[in-house]
């Protein structure tokens, strides 16, 4: 048996909004990766324990709130507190590109696909970050 | 030290990440993992398995929620086996389940997992089964597994739990006739969920008279017939005491011990039909040491039973 591509696409904060995230999560599944969805209006703390439980390879942040720069800090801060950097974050939703930088600059997220993201590009990447 | 005996030790101190990347190496059949499931082995054996089957959107995953939460009040801690369907076209899967069950996220004391079925020959039974005894060993109170209860394999898993929970719910067109067909005989607790709809009374009154004249004998378990209301958590502590008195009766009338019996031994034929059609099956591809075989099939020379009883000698099984 190969090893699958694990992938928690997630929700955090209060945000009712998860087109956008579905349509990537059904475009990771026909990829061949197991796609596990959060639901709406997650914490950190419950993101984090989730994503450890499912031992996934590749967090998704969807988030257009607006609240991205309190939202993801924490959580990847709780991901090293727990060990788990090793885990590919991506973050996606309305964040504008000075923010972007800040997060892959500062906070460990690995890249952050807006509007408009070609659903390929995101499964190029997740390939190509795990070398397959 | 190896990979699989390191996460051994960092699982029995109770990390949980540890556990979670056990799992993912039975889940993708890594070899190391061998080495941890049979040190873990001694550990396990301790948690009441509870099987949770029945059709797709008859409110499995909510029920598994609220029984958590039951378990977690009294103190208990709670692993939870999700099974979806994987896409037999692209490998794929999208698990939802955890949707159902936010009030449980956070709690370290449940361990939730999702797994895709992926399904490719009979390893989904094999990792079930290591999955349930890593969480056994883990020290959970009570693993529930649950599976839509189409194929086989789902089948065969929930029969092998200790108490087996049958859900069905009113106005799913015959919901009688679609439960009918070899999940009736696994059921030990059934649950008309949605109670709350109409037709809930005509389908408890028919879950309770096919129960009744289902052939037991004197002293058999009779099986409940429990109406819930999962998304209300009505009727879910009733459901807790029905599967507590199932445990007490497996345990006083002795068929607990037949019960762990039966899932050992289709614990190891699982993983046994996994090798021997794995083996044979690179032995009859292209360069493989049976591949003739194939060829003499195509002419035929040889009918597939035939090539089937070579194999077995060629193999030395």
């Amino acid at each position: 048996m190969a090893a699958h591509v694990r992938v928690f696409l997630c929700k955090p904060g209060l945000d009712g909004n998860d087109r956008g995230v579905l349509i990537v999560g059904q475009a990771l599944r026909d990829a061949g990766m197991e796609v596990i969805y959060s639901g709406l209006k997650q914490t950190p703390d419950n993101l984090v324990e989730a994503a450890i439980q499912e031992d996934v390879d590749v967090l998704g942040l969807s988030i257009l709130s607006g609240a991205h720069m309190a939202l993801i800090p924490r959580i990847t801060s709780l991901l090293r507190e727990r060990e788990a950097e090793d885990m590919i974050v991506l973050a996606g939703g309305v964040i504008p590109a000075v923010d972007a930088e800040v997060l892959i600059r500062d906070h460990g997220v690995a890249r952050v696909f807006g509007p408009g993201t070609d659903t390929h590009d995101i499964v190029d990447y997740i390939h190509e970050r795990l070398g397959l | 030290m190896s990979e699989a005996s390191e996460l051994y030790q960092r699982l029995l101190t109770g990390d949980r990440r540890a556990a979670a990347r056990l799992i993912s190496m039975v889940e993708d059949g890594e070899e190391g993992a061998r080495e941890a499931l049979e040190a873990l082995h001694q550990h396990s054996g301790r948690a009441h398995i509870v099987g949770l089957t029945g059709s797709g959107g008859s409110g499995k995953s909510t029920l598994a929620c609220r029984l958590a939460q039951v378990y977690r009040a009294r103190g208990k801690t709670v692993g939870i086996v999700c099974v979806d369907p994987t896409s037999p076209f692209t490998g794929g899967a999208l698990l939802g389940d955890r949707v159902r069950m936010q009030e449980l996220s956070g709690d370290p004391e449940v361990f939730i997992r999702s797994m895709g079925s992926r399904g490719a020959l009979g390893g989904l039974a094999v990792a079930i089964n290591d999955v349930i005894n890593i969480l056994d060993a883990f020290g959970k109170d009570y693993i529930i597994v649950e599976t839509v209860g189409a194929g086989q394999v789902e089948i065969e898993v929930v029969k092998y739990a200790h108490t087996c929970i049958v859900v069905t719910m009113p106005g799913a067109g015959d919901e009688i006739q679609a439960i009918k067909a070899g999940i009736l005989e696994i059921g030990d607790v059934f649950v008309v969920n949605k109670a709350d709809r109409d037709g809930a009374m005509r389908t408890l009154a028919d879950l309770e008279m096919m129960v009744e004249t289902k052939p037991g004998g004197v002293g058999a378990w009779k099986p409940p017939v429990v109406a819930t209301v999962a998304l209300e958590g009505d009727g879910v502590e009733v459901l807790a005491v029905e599967i507590a008195r199932h445990y007490e009766f497996l345990k006083e009338s002795g068929t607990l011990t037949k019960k762990i019996v039966g899932r050992m031994k289709a614990e190891v034929l699982a993983i046994l039909s996994l090798q021997v059609s794995e083996a044979a099956g690179r032995a009859l591809e292209d360069g493989g040491v049976a591949s003739s075989l194939v060829d003499r099939m195509v002419n035929r020379d040889i009918d597939p039973h035939g090539a089937a009883a070579e194999l077995v000698k060629e193999l030395n099984l």
